[in-house]
């Protein structure tokens, strides 16, 4: 019993690793631009079937490294020719056109590489499991699970310590007094948006790996980010990744004892947090306006 | 508009409805596309109630829709068979469900008030995905068939004559179109819309807001439970597909595309959203394709919808 608790809440935290991953890019996309990205999940699958489609040319690691950066340049010239021009509008339009783009991102990927699901392999000694008593620790999943770790400390890093993070986290509280004091508003959400997009794609290779590859593979991620969010508070980072984890391991340790309850338990925590906590565990006041 | 032109609109809308049957088939339709364009322009009229006239961006309508599909579906296979009924029993239940959750999320506005609906109605599909043994799961739940309209003295026949259930459905739709406009034009109607506005300065003037939005929501999703239940009946049948995110955003492109700040403008959206999918779906498998980039060339090039710039040209 406690065996299998340990092993489902490991899997939990491996699954929420996820989640915060895909949520931290919705929401610095969100707090800076405002614009809620539907097309998240597809950005996910694009990155997934890039990744597969190198791995033959430059190797599992090569894709790695390569198709996230693709996946964020793609992101970068969505941004730059669609999204920017409805800034300053009603929010309902950038929500509509992203609608539209994961409508055609996810019918995209399967007209290009097909409806059916495909293996994405990975190196063998990743695959073993470390040990006969926790079979459950496969190599890949705890790489996956520093992969994680390793991109949300960058993250982190470049928000904290470097020019464009500061920025970002500035233009974030008040965008109108950043761009008055000199700072091209514009390039700064295009970059935003493309760091948004990189952990999206980060996000594919990875899920590729543990889940194989299929059309749909981001629009099941999506909606959880989205509670990730709301649960962990609007506006704060740390409170993303905060509630992608805490859901992560509340689907986990619910799939032991009520299986069928598995997604519906995060909706119950976001109920429970709303009423309790409007503006989410982190949340300042006063975002939710 | 002058009071002449909306007559004139008005009668005209009425005029088409009331004749739709009768051309549906000349024009290469048939009758049971006309009953879902009335049935999904009553849907998205509902989420405008909210969306355009009190300025609030619901993306999550489509659980209230779902729930009173399913309330109707299952009270006809489990409860009673009695068409009027069911039709009450899932118009209740997504009543309710709006009203509990309505007052969770009052105090959120703008994207966020969006993003939690959403993930709101994301809820009630898990729900009807997972339980298999009483909704059918992924499958759909079957098994039942809407019933004929007993009145007393006399029954009408509205599972054989497609007709008859499109008169039925246009009746409902009339006192449900009929309810909103007369809101819409009372005291709290031009409150909403003074909401929609300038919310500060409606709190400012001591309009308890929130409470109006809340009452807004319910009303919205009331009739949009409605229209559920009329979905369900109408394909003696549904799935989980009636409760998805996708239905939810293809009520607000209804809305935008026929124009938000119009009365009729959402039933416009319904009626090219609904033919133009029929058309699409029909003859490429690549139909998401299709209905994605609809929605970004609406976004990019009609943003006020088809009556707005019909509006626009008038004034000019």
């Amino acid at each position: 019993m406690s065996q299998l608790l340990l092993f489902n809440v490991f899997n939990g935290l491996v699954v929420g690793a996820f989640y915060a991953l895909m949520a931290l890019g919705l929401s610095l996309i969100l707090n800076l631009s405002g614009v809620i990205n539907f097309a998240h999940g597809g950005f996910l699958a694009i990155g997934a079937y890039l990744a597969y489609t190198l791995i033959p040319y430059i190797g599992f690691w090569g894709a790695l490294v390569v198709a996230p950066f693709l996946t964020a340049g793609i992101g970068l010239l969505v941004e730059r020719v669609l999204i920017r021009r409805l800034y300053g509008r009603d929010p309902l339009y950038s929500l509509l056109l992203t609608f539209g783009l994961a409508y055609i991102f996810e019918d995209g990927t399967r007209y290009i590489w097909g409806a059916q699901s495909l293996p994405y392999p990975i190196p063998n000694w990743l695959t073993t499991p470390l040990s006969t008593e926790f079979f459950f620790l496969t190599g890949y999943r705890l790489f996956m699970v520093a992969l994680v770790a390793l991109a949300v400390g960058a993250l982190f890093f470049i928000l904290n310590r470097t020019r464009l993070g500061m920025r970002i986290r500035a233009g974030t509280l008040d965008l109108e007094t950043v761009s008055v004091l000199g700072v091209n508003v514009r390039i700064l959400r295009n970059l935003n948006f493309g760091l948004g997009i990189y952990l999206a794609g980060l996000a594919g290779v990875l899920a590729a790996g543990m889940l194989g590859l299929q059309p749909t593979i981001g629009t099941s991620l999506i909606m959880p980010s989205f509670v990730a969010i709301i649960v962990g508070g609007l506006g704060s980072l740390p409170g993303t990744l905060l509630g992608g984890l805490l859901i992560g391991v509340a689907s986990g340790i619910t799939t032991v004892f009520f299986p069928s309850a598995t997604e519906a338990i995060m909706y119950v925590m976001m109920g429970v947090v709303l009423l309790l906590r409007p503006q989410g565990l982190l949340g300042e006041e006063g975002r939710t306006q | 508009m002058n009071g002449l032109n909306k007559h004139g609109t008005n009668a005209a809308v009425w005029l088409v409805l009331l004749t739709m049957p009768y051309w549906m088939g000349a024009v290469g339709g048939y009758t049971e596309l006309a009953t879902r364009v009335v049935v999904l322009g009553l849907a998205a009229m509902a989420l405008n109630f909210l969306l355009g006239f009190t300025g609030v961006l619901s993306f999550g309508h489509a659980a209230y829709f779902g729930l009173g599909a399913y309330g109707t579906a299952m009270t006809l296979k489990y409860l009673v068979p009695s068409t009027p009924l069911s039709i009450l029993v899932g118009v209740c239940v997504g009543t309710i469900a709006a009203a509990i959750i309505g007052a969770m999320i009052i105090k959120l506005r703008g994207v966020y008030f969006a993003m939690v609906t959403i993930a709101f109605a994301q809820v009630f599909f898990f729900i009807a995905f997972r339980w298999n043994s009483v909704t059918g799961g992924d499958d759909g739940l079957t098994g039942w068939k809407r019933q004929a309209l007993k009145l007393g003295f006399t029954s009408i026949d509205i599972l054989g004559n497609d007709k008859a259930f499109y008169y039925m459905v246009l009746v409902m739709f009339a006192v449900a179109v009929g309810i909103m406009a007369l809101l819409l034009r009372s005291p709290f109607g031009r409150t909403l819309v003074a909401i929609r506005e300038n919310e500060r300065r409606a709190r400012f003037l001591g309009i308890p807001v929130d409470m109006h939005v809340w009452i807004s929501f319910v009303i919205s999703c009331l009739f949009a439970s409605l229209a559920g239940s009329l979905y369900a009946l109408l394909n003696n049948f549904t799935d989980p597909r009636a409760l998805h995110w996708t239905q939810s955003g293809n009520f607000v492109i209804m809305a935008v595309l026929g124009g938000m700040r119009s009365f009729w403008g959402p039933l416009i959206g319904a009626a090219i959203f609904v033919v133009l999918q029929d058309y699409v779906s029909s003859h490429t498998e690549n139909w998401m394709s299709f209905i994605g980039l609809f929605f970004v060339l609406v976004v990019l090039f009609f943003p006020r919808g088809v009556l707005g710039i019909l509006r626009r040209k008038a004034a000019s």
